[in-house]
């Protein structure tokens, strides 16, 4: 668990600029970490190259909180 | 050299050929295409070429290797063909054929190649339009809509991309001496042109290098005309 924690965190953190003690499991990545529409579709990308996934676009929809990210990878990895 | 790897679409003849050598003389790498690549009757040690039917799938999907090896900073989406006739006796199989072509054609290579300036933080998108698509031409309305949409097209992208740094522009010719043109251009015409000529590959050729290079950074959405006059707005 933690350690999908940590690299999402830690893609969070990257792309969008944000300190890490700023970031909780509920962190919208929008509306708390200031990310715009862009931003939330190269998160997804990010994910999919860090954890070899595809996750195909009407679920990336979904994936808004650092935690909804979490649970997809590890759901489906 | 850093940005300087481009692909063009069509780059066997015409346009394309233009700005594919002027692109090298420049110093760009480049990966040029066409539907059969051994049409190409010229070689460079910095050119590469590859097949590719932009209105075909299966070969759209074929080339997304050949771009992901190559990782381009610039794209010239230049491939495009005219089916003309009057609008009555246009078939909806030309009226496809141009749209599939000219304007899904853009939308799917330049998706294969948007991810890669998103990673990068730099791109340059140019597409090849044409003033039939602002001012319209009897005979062309599948040509000159689907030459409006990648005019649209362009200003969508541009806005949706310019936070990261990458420009996407298009290049309206009018009349250039071409295959595509062979037969069409006729003195009347000419006369009414007011630089009174036709346009060379290399009149579009060297504004595809200004777009491409550093200097034009700050210019994004837009519709350049390369026309001798002919269309002023
Ligand atoms: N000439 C003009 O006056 C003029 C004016 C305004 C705009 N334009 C635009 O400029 C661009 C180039 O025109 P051009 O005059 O150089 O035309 P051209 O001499 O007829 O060359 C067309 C090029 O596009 C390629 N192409 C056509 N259909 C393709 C497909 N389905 N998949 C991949 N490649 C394809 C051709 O490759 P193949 O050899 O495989 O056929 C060729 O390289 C076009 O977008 C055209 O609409 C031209």
């Amino acid at each position: 668990m933690s350690e999908v924690l940590d690299k999402v965190v830690e893609i969070v953190c990257n792309q969008l600029t944000v300190n890490k003690d700023d970031v909780t499991p509920d962190s919208s990545f929008v509306e708390d970490l200031g990310a715009d529409s862009l931003d939330t579709v190269e998160l997804v990308m990010a994910f999919e190259e860090e954890f070899g996934l595809e996750i195909p676009d009407d679920e990336a929809e979904n994936i808004t909180t650092i935690k909804s990210a979490v649970d997809w990878i590890q759901n489906n990895s | 050299m850093a940005n300087k790897k481009v692909i063009v679409t069509g780059g066997n003849r015409g346009i394309g050929k233009g700005i594919v050598l002027s692109l090298l003389e420049c110093g760009y790498e480049v990966l040029a295409t066409c539907r059969d690549a051994s049409n190409f009757d010229f070689s460079h040690e910095n050119l590469s070429v590859a097949n590719l039917d932009i209105s075909d799938d299966a070969s759209v999907e074929a080339f997304r290797i050949s771009v992901e090896e190559f990782e381009p900073n610039i794209l010239i989406n230049n491939a495009g063909i005219t089916k003309d006739n009057l609008f009555l006796r246009m078939s909806e199989d030309d009226w496809n054929e141009v749209i599939n072509t000219n304007l899904n054609g853009v939308f799917k290579i330049t998706k294969l190649v948007v991810k890669g300036m998103l990673k990068r933080r730099w791109g340059r998108i140019i597409n090849i339009s044409s003033i039939s698509g602002s001012m319209g031409n009897p005979g062309q309305t599948n040509y000159s809509a689907s030459k409006a949409g990648v005019d649209a097209f362009t200003r969508s992208l541009a806005k949706e991309l310019g936070s990261r740094n990458i420009t996407v522009n298009s290049i309206a010719p009018g009349f250039i001496e071409t295959d595509m043109t062979e037969g069409v251009l006729d003195q009347e015409i000419i006369d009414k042109i007011p630089l009174k000529r036709a346009g060379k590959v290399e009149d579009v050729a060297s504004l595809v290098n200004f777009l491409s290079s550093e200097e034009s950074n700050y210019i994004t959405g837009q519709t350049l005309v390369v026309d001798g006059g002919l269309f002023m707005k």
